[in-house]
């Protein structure tokens, strides 16, 4: 603060020509200046829309409204501030210091800022004026793209034919894009990989692995040299180098971007040889009242691409018309690849051009993933990283970057580490996220100063995390680690009705008997409880054997899933999937199956746990799915629930010639034993015959992997989200001491998990590590094992198929009432349509039968 | 129709026809609804087409509270909505939706749902 307390004139009238994301963050920073005095803000941008995030607009593809990607709107009702859509500036009249828009408003300013982006760039090729050749840059774009794929669609009848000019960030989000309008794509790359600017050629075939795995097609090493008409003057495929010509109904163009500086051109200011508006360190162009920001602007001969230096320029040209002297320099690069549904990030020195650089590479063709770390001569400073299919580390490293790593790098790389043991503290200076520009300093500040307590009090605070989020991880540890330092205890509260965690709950429910949820919400929280802890209490009472999810207080507890004891889809229909111990069905068996499916019209397929799933029924027909497979011998599946799903096995020793063991014995002994287990979340178990492993069971939560002396077992596997094998836990056991073991680490993983939480990241946070849980759960080291056994032996005496008890009460058989006052009417919106011989849910815009069974029955359109 | 009706209520169920803290479907008309009893026996309701998904689900949620406002979460998305006013409480990320509501009316035990036209 100055201490004159004299009022400066301000910045005056400000305008900005431009509606992008860096003309929101300008408007939101100058608006956030209490120092500013006088001025008022006129931004002026072609596009019809507020402001938007261009950064988020494959997610217009996956569903999120054109709405929803406005930037925070409340800067445009700011009294000081007029925001003008639709009316693109058509000149500049640097002496007269006024802008004209196209419908002939002359705006005067003091200050001008340029925020006019780039365009799309799209090389001179024949037949690139066709019709159905499109961008991928606006949400003008967007919408083009589909009209002309849903109209394309309509008149060929039949599923489109794509190709997509350019592998790089954006053609990859475009070709994703076409594949959720149904358009199988091609990817025409020039370079020899994709994402050829940011990653190396270990880097771009990883990638290139999954992209082709996600089912689109790639060609390097091509370049497009024509497009090619139809008979009806519209685009029908694409000419490339190799000769090849690939069929096409849209061609997207994604061949990178170039600077709008045209009117900064004519109005007279320098720009540079290869486009830009001239730029120096405070951003000012070559006349005094005017600034260039963002994509439009040429710093030191460069274009920015991103979002981050276009938001870093903003606040330089913010903090001068304030006053400030605030200078501009490059941050810290970095590319993530979004919306494409494979990871790949990259930043620094990719390509390990800096003189005497080294690279560390792991690259695992198995788990589909590449990383790689730049680090200088000394193998000490990070120069730059590479990551394909597992991008953990990049947002943790990249604020690293041009700064000793604090350990070896290929600590951080092998697959054992995960990242987990190598915790360097990042430095204040450090920028935590680059979108907002945000140093690891000021968000300490925020939980230090400004008395933040939480991740998302920070957010609100610093913005950090708020654009991109690919730094919210490492912003979490951040705020955690110093509100652990400032002796602040990180909140563990579940949700606002109890403020402690699951395992304290279970804890407590266990210690003091409580028996519903009325008694423990009085005991130990507020309110009537929500859609977080009422499950969490529910089945906190379900593994004690308190409260059985049957029981009649309970129901108001459980998720649907548990309520009507079959898995939700999409459509509000359910799947019904019956217990098969071990994967084994008799022939008798099958075709019971087969009947009920045929009957009931259901879209039936084998699950990647073995077990056979039906999908389509609906609410009130599932007593009867069930009464018909009950009478069959089949029992609930617990596929709904958060429990133990199923006992994935291989034939082992009753079959296979390398068996050692009696796997699917073993397999149906564990299934039949679990069945019905709540647990802080669903966990799977694998029993495989021999070292061979086709049961995949060091990728479940549960592995046990038979040897010549007994069973191995493993705990911690995952796959889902974050993939992981198990890792080792008792060697050689025979039979029952297995059992045993896995009934304390289940006893154990139920008693003390967060909510949600699976056995990975749970044996990863075990205190002491998985040294501690064995000695706990194989040596008895705490003296509980007893305890534990007996908590699975009382669930295991308890058990009752789900399925059958609720057909055999008429009470419970209300809930499946679709409609209470007209029991007999079905959910009129549900539609169908044939797909490759059985009927899957239809599509927006798609006609579809209500009956399923009818709708199996259609002629599927032709592909 | 006499003046002094405003709306058509259609008598849906009874009051012990409803599990307590737990939604059920009902159609008045043309409209699906979703119908719960709330702990204290308030009956509340608001439309059973969840807006984010597009499927007839809502009564299927879990009751709770919002700072003490009595919500349903959607089964779907995990969306929450204040039951009394049909207000999107945590759109999830997603632009807020609010619900259509009904007003209930209790009569001896038999629960009425209006249609206002």
């Amino acid at each position: 603060m100055h201490s004159e307390g004299t009022a400066r004139t301000g910045p005056g009238r400000v305008v900005v020509v431009g509606g992008g994301m860096v003309a929101h963050r300008f408007a939101e920073q100058l608006a956030a200046r209490t120092d500013a005095g006088e001025w008022h803000l006129t931004v002026i941008g072609e596009e019809p829309h507020l402001p938007y995030d261009r950064v988020h607009l494959s997610e217009v593809f996956a569903g999120r409204a054109d709405a929803d990607l406005a930037l925070a709107p409340e800067v445009w009702a700011d009294p000081r501030v007029d925001l003008v859509t639709g009316d693109p500036v058509v000149a500049l009249d640097l002496a007269a210091q006024t802008v004209t828009t196209r419908t002939g408003r002359v705006e005067p300013y003091d200050a001008l800022v340029l925020a006019t982006g780039s365009r799309a760039w799209v090389p001179r090729t024949e037949g690139v004026d066709l019709p159905g050749v499109l961008c991928y840059r606006t949400l003008g774009d967007v919408t083009d793209l589909r009209t002309w794929v849903a109209d394309r669609a309509a008149a060929l009848g039949r599923p489109l034919r794509g190709a997509v000019v350019g592998g790089g960030v954006l053609g990859l989000e475009a070709a994703a894009a076409l594949q959720t309008l149904d358009v199988a794509p091609t990817v025409v790359e020039f370079a020899d990989r994709l994402m050829a600017v940011q990653l190396d050629a270990g880097g771009g075939e990883a990638l290139r692995v999954l992209v082709t795995d996600l089912g689109m097609d790639v060609r390097t090493s091509a370049a497009a040299t024509r497009v090619v008409a139809g008979e009806d003057g519209r685009v029908a495929g694409l000419e490339l180098s190799t000769g090849e010509t690939v069929p096409a109904d849209v061609v997207v163009y994604s061949t990178g971007i170039r600077p709008r500086d045209g009117l900064a051109r004519a109005a007279g200011l320098v720009v540079a040889e290869r486009g830009g508006v001239v730029v120096g360190p405070a951003c000012r162009t070559s006349d005094p009242a005017v600034w260039a920001i963002g994509e439009c602007a040429s710093y030191e001969g460069e274009c920015a691409g991103l979002v981050a230096p276009g938001n870093a320029m903003a606040d330089v040209v913010v903090d001068q018309l304030c006053g400030g002297v605030k200078g501009y320099s490059k941050a810290a690069d970095g590319t993530k690849l979004k919306g494409v549904g494979v990871d790949a990030a990259s930043f620094g020195d990719v390509l390990a051009l800096a003189p005497g650089a080294l690279e560390v590479t792991f690259a695992d063709p198995v788990a589909k993933t590449y990383r790689k770390l730049v680090v200088s001569d000394d193998a000490r400073v990070l120069l730059g990283g590479v990551f394909v299919g597992d991008i953990e580390l990049y947002s943790a490293l990249r604020p690293m970057l041009g700064r000793p790593l604090g350990a070896d790098p290929s600590a951080f790389l092998a697959p054992q580490g995960g990242g987990a043991p190598v915790q360097t503290d990042v430095p204040d200076d450090v920028v935590l996220c680059s979108c907002s520009n945000v140093s690891a300093g000021t968000v300490r500040a925020a939980v230090t100063e400004h008395g933040c307590t939480s991740v998302a009090e920070v957010k609100t605070c610093t913005r950090a995390g708020t654009v991109c989020g690919s730094c919210v991880p490492l912003l979490t540890t951040v705020v955690n680690r110093t509100l652990e330092k400032a002796g602040i205890a990180v909140s563990s509260a579940m949700c606002e009705h109890f403020a402690m965690s699951r395992a304290e709950l279970y804890a407590l429910v266990r210690a003091e008997g409580l028996r519903t949820f009325t008694e423990v919400v009085a005991a130990h929280g507020t309110g009537r409880g929500c859609a977080v802890c009422r499950p969490v209490v529910a089945s906190i009472l379900s593994s004690l054997g308190i409260g059985h999810v049957l029981q009649p207080d309970q129901a108001p507890l459980q998720d649907t899933n548990d309520h009507l004891l079959a898995n939700l889809q999409k459509d509000g229909t359910y799947s019904v999937v019956p217990r098969m111990p071990g994967g084994e069905v008799t022939p008798e068996r099958l075709l019971v199956l087969a009947e009920v499916a045929r009957d009931f019209g259901l879209f039936t397929r084998v699950t990647g746990a073995q077990r056979i799933a039906m999908f389509g029924a609906r609410q009130d027909q599932l007593p009867a799915i069930w009464r018909r497979l009950v009478d069959a011998g089949f029992e609930s599946g617990q596929a709904y629930g958060k429990s133990l799903r199923a006992v994935k096995t291989c034939v082992g020793q009753a079959w296979c010639r390398f068996g050692v063991q009696d796997s699917a014995s073993m397999a149906v002994r564990l299934e039949l034993r679990y069945r019905g287990l709540r647990s802080p979340h669903k966990f799977k178990v694998g029993v495989s015959g021999c070292a061979r492993e086709c049961a995949e069971a060091r990728g479940k939560d549960v592995g046990v992997i038979a040897t010549e002396k007994g069973w191995n077992v493993y705990v911690g596997g995952n796959g889902g989200f974050t993939p992981r094998h198990a890792d080792l836990l008792a060697e050689d056991l025979d039979d029952d001491r297995l059992v045993q073991v896995v009934d304390r680490f289940l006893a154990l993983y139920v008693r003390s998990a967060d909510r949600l939480q699976r056995t990975a990241p749970w044996v990863a946070a075990y205190p002491g590590g998985l040294e501690e849980l064995r000695r706990v759960v194989v040596e008895d080291s705490l003296g509980i094992g007893a305890e534990l056994d007996a908590e699975v032996e009382r669930h295991v005496s308890g058990y009752v198929d789900e399925w059958r008890a609720t057909l055999d009460d008429p009470e419970k058989l209300r809930r499946f009432t679709p409609y209470l006052n007209d029991p007999d009417a079905a959910d009129p919106d549900l539609a169908y349509v044939p797909q490759r011989g059985q009927a899957r849910p239809a599509r927006p815009g798609e006609h579809g039968h209500h009956d399923l069974r009818v709708a199996r029955t259609l002629e599927e359109a032709p592909l | 129709m006499t003046s002094d009706v405003v709306a058509d209520e259609v008598r849906v169920c009874r009051l012990n026809d409803l599990l307590p803290e737990r939604g059920s479907g009902a159609l008045v008309g043309e409209h699906r609804i979703a119908v719960f009893r709330l702990a204290d026996d308030r009956v509340l309701a608001v439309q059973q087409r969840d807006p984010y998904s597009g499927a007839n689900v809502l009564s299927r949620g879990i009751v709770g509270d919002v700072g003490g406002a009595p919500t349903v979460t959607s089964p779907m998305f995990k969306q929450v909505w204040d039951l009394a006013t049909g207000a999107c409480l945590d759109p999830v990320g997603k632009e807020p939706v609010d619900l259509r509501t009904y007003p209930v009316r209790l009569v001896g035990d038999e629960v009425r749902v209006a249609v206002t036209p």
